[in-house]
Protein backbone atom coordinates (compact mmCIF):
# COMPACT_ATOMS: atom_id res chain seq x y z
CA UNK A 1 0.00 0.00 0.00
CA UNK A 2 1.19 3.47 -0.69
CA UNK A 3 1.73 6.02 2.00
CA UNK A 4 1.85 9.58 0.82
CA UNK A 5 2.73 12.50 3.00
CA UNK A 6 -0.36 14.68 3.05
CA UNK A 7 -0.25 18.22 1.88
CA UNK A 8 2.86 18.16 -0.27
CA UNK A 9 1.80 16.61 -3.51
CA UNK A 10 0.20 17.41 -6.77
CA UNK A 11 -0.68 20.95 -7.65
CA UNK A 12 -0.20 22.27 -4.16
CA UNK A 13 3.50 21.65 -4.53
CA UNK A 14 3.60 23.90 -7.56
CA UNK A 15 2.13 26.85 -5.73
CA UNK A 16 2.32 26.27 -2.00
CA UNK A 17 5.13 26.77 0.44
CA UNK A 18 6.37 23.19 0.24
CA UNK A 19 9.80 24.02 1.55
CA UNK A 20 10.72 24.52 5.19
CA UNK A 21 12.40 27.83 6.01
CA UNK A 22 15.93 28.23 4.72
CA UNK A 23 15.72 25.32 2.27
CA UNK A 24 16.11 25.29 -1.51
CA UNK A 25 14.66 22.79 -3.95
CA UNK A 26 16.92 20.32 -5.71
CA UNK A 27 16.00 17.81 -8.40
CA UNK A 28 19.06 15.59 -8.03
CA UNK A 29 19.96 13.56 -4.94
CA UNK A 30 23.13 14.91 -3.31
CA UNK A 31 25.34 12.37 -1.59
CA UNK A 32 26.48 13.39 1.87
CA UNK A 33 28.75 11.23 3.92
CA UNK A 34 30.84 11.55 7.07
CA UNK A 35 33.06 8.62 6.22
CA UNK A 36 33.86 5.76 3.88
CA UNK A 37 30.92 3.91 2.38
CA UNK A 38 30.54 0.53 4.12
CA UNK A 39 30.07 -2.49 1.91
CA UNK A 40 27.61 -4.81 3.62
CA UNK A 41 26.90 -8.13 1.88
CA UNK A 42 23.25 -9.07 2.20
CA UNK A 43 24.24 -12.47 3.62
CA UNK A 44 25.88 -10.68 6.55
CA UNK A 45 23.33 -7.92 6.98
CA UNK A 46 21.15 -7.90 10.05
CA UNK A 47 19.02 -5.40 11.89
CA UNK A 48 19.01 -5.50 15.68
CA UNK A 49 16.44 -3.80 17.87
CA UNK A 50 17.59 -3.68 21.48
CA UNK A 51 15.52 -2.58 24.43
CA UNK A 52 16.51 -0.89 27.66
CA UNK A 53 16.28 -4.25 29.44
CA UNK A 54 18.76 -5.92 27.12
CA UNK A 55 16.21 -7.84 25.08
CA UNK A 56 17.13 -8.05 21.38
CA UNK A 57 15.07 -8.60 18.27
CA UNK A 58 16.97 -9.51 15.08
CA UNK A 59 16.07 -9.64 11.43
CA UNK A 60 18.17 -11.03 8.60
CA UNK A 61 17.78 -9.64 5.09
CA UNK A 62 15.32 -12.37 3.99
CA UNK A 63 13.37 -11.87 7.21
CA UNK A 64 13.14 -8.11 6.59
CA UNK A 65 11.94 -8.75 3.08
CA UNK A 66 9.32 -11.14 4.45
CA UNK A 67 7.70 -8.43 6.57
CA UNK A 68 4.84 -6.27 5.28
CA UNK A 69 6.26 -3.70 2.86
CA UNK A 70 5.20 -0.08 2.46
CA UNK A 71 5.90 2.39 -0.33
CA UNK A 72 6.06 5.88 1.16
CA UNK A 73 6.40 8.92 -1.08
CA UNK A 74 7.85 11.69 1.04
CA UNK A 75 9.66 15.02 0.97
CA UNK A 76 13.17 15.03 2.44
CA UNK A 77 15.05 17.98 3.90
CA UNK A 78 18.79 18.04 4.47
CA UNK A 79 20.24 20.36 7.10
CA UNK A 80 22.73 21.54 4.45
CA UNK A 81 19.66 23.30 3.00
CA UNK A 82 18.60 21.17 0.05
CA UNK A 83 15.15 19.65 -0.07
CA UNK A 84 13.87 17.03 -2.47
CA UNK A 85 10.15 16.53 -2.92
CA UNK A 86 8.13 13.44 -3.68
CA UNK A 87 10.82 10.81 -3.20
CA UNK A 88 9.61 7.22 -3.57
CA UNK A 89 10.79 4.46 -1.26
CA UNK A 90 10.00 0.93 -0.24
CA UNK A 91 10.66 -0.46 3.20
CA UNK A 92 9.35 -1.78 6.46
CA UNK A 93 7.57 0.53 8.88
CA UNK A 94 9.10 0.89 12.32
CA UNK A 95 5.56 0.26 13.58
CA UNK A 96 5.95 -3.25 12.22
CA UNK A 97 9.40 -3.74 13.75
CA UNK A 98 8.31 -2.32 17.11
CA UNK A 99 5.11 -4.35 17.19
CA UNK A 100 5.25 -6.63 20.20
CA UNK A 101 8.41 -5.04 21.59
CA UNK A 102 7.82 -4.39 25.28
CA UNK A 103 9.59 -1.18 26.28
CA UNK A 104 9.28 1.76 28.61
CA UNK A 105 11.99 3.66 26.71
CA UNK A 106 11.29 7.14 25.41
CA UNK A 107 14.37 7.54 23.24
CA UNK A 108 16.14 5.71 20.45
CA UNK A 109 19.76 5.68 19.34
CA UNK A 110 20.19 4.51 15.77
CA UNK A 111 23.40 2.67 14.84
CA UNK A 112 24.85 2.23 11.38
CA UNK A 113 27.44 0.04 9.73
CA UNK A 114 30.52 2.27 9.70
CA UNK A 115 29.89 3.63 13.19
CA UNK A 116 27.45 6.48 12.56
CA UNK A 117 24.78 7.14 15.19
CA UNK A 118 21.82 9.47 15.56
CA UNK A 119 19.22 9.91 18.27
CA UNK A 120 15.53 10.72 18.26
CA UNK A 121 12.51 10.25 20.49
CA UNK A 122 10.95 6.80 20.17
CA UNK A 123 7.58 8.41 19.45
CA UNK A 124 9.03 9.77 16.20
CA UNK A 125 9.64 6.22 15.01
CA UNK A 126 5.97 5.36 15.51
CA UNK A 127 2.76 6.39 13.82
CA UNK A 128 3.66 5.63 10.21
CA UNK A 129 6.46 8.18 10.17
CA UNK A 130 9.58 6.01 9.98
CA UNK A 131 10.80 3.09 7.88
CA UNK A 132 13.79 0.88 7.28
CA UNK A 133 14.01 1.58 3.56
CA UNK A 134 15.80 -0.66 1.08
CA UNK A 135 14.47 0.53 -2.28
CA UNK A 136 14.57 4.00 -3.80
CA UNK A 137 12.80 4.94 -7.02
CA UNK A 138 12.04 1.31 -7.74
CA UNK A 139 15.58 -0.04 -7.50
CA UNK A 140 17.68 -1.37 -4.61
CA UNK A 141 19.03 1.52 -2.57
CA UNK A 142 22.57 2.30 -3.81
CA UNK A 143 25.34 2.09 -1.22
CA UNK A 144 26.16 5.80 -1.55
CA UNK A 145 22.60 6.57 -0.46
CA UNK A 146 22.69 4.13 2.44
CA UNK A 147 22.06 0.71 0.92
CA UNK A 148 21.42 -2.06 1.65
CA UNK A 149 19.05 -0.22 3.98
CA UNK A 150 18.71 3.14 5.63
CA UNK A 151 16.41 4.62 8.19
CA UNK A 152 13.85 6.96 6.66
CA UNK A 153 12.39 9.57 9.03
CA UNK A 154 11.40 12.30 6.61
CA UNK A 155 9.69 14.62 9.08
CA UNK A 156 13.09 15.36 10.63
CA UNK A 157 16.25 16.68 8.97
CA UNK A 158 17.77 13.99 6.85
CA UNK A 159 20.81 13.37 9.08
CA UNK A 160 18.34 11.50 11.30
CA UNK A 161 17.63 9.11 8.42
CA UNK A 162 20.77 7.10 9.13
CA UNK A 163 22.39 5.45 6.12
CA UNK A 164 23.57 1.82 6.37
CA UNK A 165 21.35 1.25 9.38
CA UNK A 166 22.15 -1.83 11.43
CA UNK A 167 20.12 -1.38 14.57
CA UNK A 168 18.30 0.76 17.09
CA UNK A 169 18.80 0.83 20.83
CA UNK A 170 15.83 1.92 22.91
CA UNK A 171 16.91 4.08 25.84
CA UNK A 172 15.34 5.50 28.96
CA UNK A 173 17.56 8.58 28.72
CA UNK A 174 18.36 10.51 25.56
CA UNK A 175 21.86 9.93 24.22
CA UNK A 176 23.09 12.24 21.48
CA UNK A 177 24.47 10.75 18.28
CA UNK A 178 27.25 11.63 15.86
CA UNK A 179 26.15 15.08 14.73
CA UNK A 180 24.16 15.80 17.85
CA UNK A 181 27.40 15.67 19.88
CA UNK A 182 29.01 18.15 17.49
CA UNK A 183 26.59 21.02 17.67
CA UNK A 184 23.54 19.82 15.78
CA UNK A 185 20.07 19.90 17.27
CA UNK A 186 18.84 16.97 19.32
CA UNK A 187 15.48 16.86 17.52
CA UNK A 188 15.96 18.52 14.12
CA UNK A 189 12.52 19.62 12.96
CA UNK A 190 13.01 21.31 9.57
CA UNK A 191 9.76 23.27 9.84
CA UNK A 192 11.05 24.88 13.05
CA UNK A 193 14.53 25.16 11.52
CA UNK A 194 16.13 23.28 14.38
CA UNK A 195 19.57 23.01 12.81
CA UNK A 196 21.91 23.65 15.71
CA UNK A 197 21.79 23.35 19.46
CA UNK A 198 19.68 26.11 20.89
CA UNK A 199 17.72 26.73 17.66
CA UNK B 1 36.58 28.36 51.18
CA UNK B 2 37.51 29.17 47.59
CA UNK B 3 38.58 26.28 45.41
CA UNK B 4 41.91 27.34 43.94
CA UNK B 5 42.58 24.05 42.10
CA UNK B 6 41.38 25.36 38.79
CA UNK B 7 41.06 28.58 36.90
CA UNK B 8 38.07 29.69 34.91
CA UNK B 9 37.93 29.42 31.16
CA UNK B 10 38.99 33.00 30.63
CA UNK B 11 42.58 31.91 31.05
CA UNK B 12 42.29 29.84 27.88
CA UNK B 13 41.78 32.89 25.74
CA UNK B 14 45.43 33.72 25.30
CA UNK B 15 46.75 30.18 24.79
CA UNK B 16 43.99 29.24 22.37
CA UNK B 17 44.35 32.46 20.45
CA UNK B 18 48.01 31.68 19.99
CA UNK B 19 47.32 28.05 19.11
CA UNK B 20 44.67 28.67 16.51
CA UNK B 21 46.59 31.50 14.95
CA UNK B 22 49.02 28.93 13.57
CA UNK B 23 48.54 26.82 10.49
CA UNK B 24 47.06 23.63 11.90
CA UNK B 25 47.74 21.78 8.69
CA UNK B 26 51.40 21.84 9.78
CA UNK B 27 50.48 20.12 13.06
CA UNK B 28 50.56 16.41 13.73
CA UNK B 29 47.95 14.42 15.61
CA UNK B 30 47.78 11.08 17.37
CA UNK B 31 44.80 8.88 16.63
CA UNK B 32 42.98 7.90 19.80
CA UNK B 33 41.88 4.66 18.19
CA UNK B 34 45.01 3.18 16.61
CA UNK B 35 47.79 5.39 17.93
CA UNK B 36 49.11 6.48 14.58
CA UNK B 37 50.76 9.87 14.54
CA UNK B 38 50.08 11.70 11.33
CA UNK B 39 50.25 15.25 10.04
CA UNK B 40 46.87 16.92 10.15
CA UNK B 41 47.38 17.60 6.48
CA UNK B 42 47.26 13.83 5.88
CA UNK B 43 43.92 13.25 7.58
CA UNK B 44 41.05 12.18 5.39
CA UNK B 45 38.49 14.96 5.57
CA UNK B 46 34.88 14.29 4.57
CA UNK B 47 33.42 17.64 3.69
CA UNK B 48 30.24 16.65 1.83
CA UNK B 49 28.53 16.45 5.18
CA UNK B 50 26.85 18.69 7.75
CA UNK B 51 30.34 19.37 9.13
CA UNK B 52 33.97 18.55 8.49
CA UNK B 53 34.93 15.05 9.57
CA UNK B 54 38.65 14.28 9.62
CA UNK B 55 39.56 10.62 9.86
CA UNK B 56 42.78 8.77 10.60
CA UNK B 57 44.45 7.76 7.34
CA UNK B 58 45.36 4.39 8.89
CA UNK B 59 42.24 3.16 10.69
CA UNK B 60 39.59 5.62 9.36
CA UNK B 61 38.31 6.44 12.85
CA UNK B 62 37.22 10.03 13.42
CA UNK B 63 39.99 12.24 14.86
CA UNK B 64 38.48 15.69 14.46
CA UNK B 65 35.09 17.18 13.74
CA UNK B 66 34.33 20.79 13.04
CA UNK B 67 30.81 22.11 12.69
CA UNK B 68 30.28 25.68 11.61
CA UNK B 69 27.03 27.49 12.29
CA UNK B 70 26.63 31.05 11.04
CA UNK B 71 27.49 32.44 14.45
CA UNK B 72 29.16 29.51 16.24
CA UNK B 73 31.52 26.63 15.70
CA UNK B 74 32.04 23.29 17.45
CA UNK B 75 35.41 21.58 17.50
CA UNK B 76 35.50 17.97 18.67
CA UNK B 77 38.92 16.44 19.18
CA UNK B 78 37.99 13.41 21.25
CA UNK B 79 39.42 11.14 18.58
CA UNK B 80 42.86 12.69 18.88
CA UNK B 81 44.95 12.17 22.00
CA UNK B 82 47.10 15.17 21.07
CA UNK B 83 47.82 17.75 18.46
CA UNK B 84 51.46 18.72 18.13
CA UNK B 85 51.73 22.24 16.82
CA UNK B 86 54.88 23.97 15.58
CA UNK B 87 55.46 27.03 17.74
CA UNK B 88 57.86 29.96 17.83
CA UNK B 89 60.80 29.24 20.11
CA UNK B 90 59.70 29.95 23.65
CA UNK B 91 61.01 33.23 24.99
CA UNK B 92 61.47 34.91 21.64
CA UNK B 93 59.53 38.05 21.15
CA UNK B 94 58.34 39.60 17.97
CA UNK B 95 60.18 42.62 16.69
CA UNK B 96 59.51 45.69 18.81
CA UNK B 97 58.14 48.31 16.46
CA UNK B 98 58.31 51.05 19.08
CA UNK B 99 62.00 50.49 19.60
CA UNK B 100 61.54 50.35 23.33
CA UNK B 101 63.54 47.19 24.00
CA UNK B 102 66.17 47.88 26.61
CA UNK B 103 69.62 48.44 25.21
CA UNK B 104 72.09 45.86 26.35
CA UNK B 105 69.56 43.05 26.54
CA UNK B 106 69.37 40.04 24.26
CA UNK B 107 69.50 41.73 20.91
CA UNK B 108 69.58 38.63 18.74
CA UNK B 109 65.90 38.76 18.12
CA UNK B 110 65.63 42.52 18.14
CA UNK B 111 65.04 44.81 15.27
CA UNK B 112 68.16 45.45 13.30
CA UNK B 113 69.80 42.34 14.68
CA UNK B 114 70.49 41.08 11.22
CA UNK B 115 72.23 44.07 9.90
Amino acid sequence: MGIVSPGFQGRRRMSGPALPPGQYLTEDFPVLSAGPTPKVPLDDWEFVLGTETGAEFRWTWPELMGLPQETPTVDIHCVTRWSKLGTSWQGVSLDTLLDGVDTAARYALVHSYGGYTTNLPLDDLRGGRAWVAHTYDGVPLPAEHGGPARLLVPHLYFWKSAKWVRGIRLLVDDQPGFWETAGYHDYGDPWREQRYQGD
Amino acid sequence: MTDMSYLDGNMLDGPLRELFAVDLSAATGRCQSCGMVAPVARLHVYSHAPGLVARCPACTEVMLRLVRAPDRAWLDLRGATFLQVPMPLEGRRPADPAGTRPVGGDRRGGRGGTG
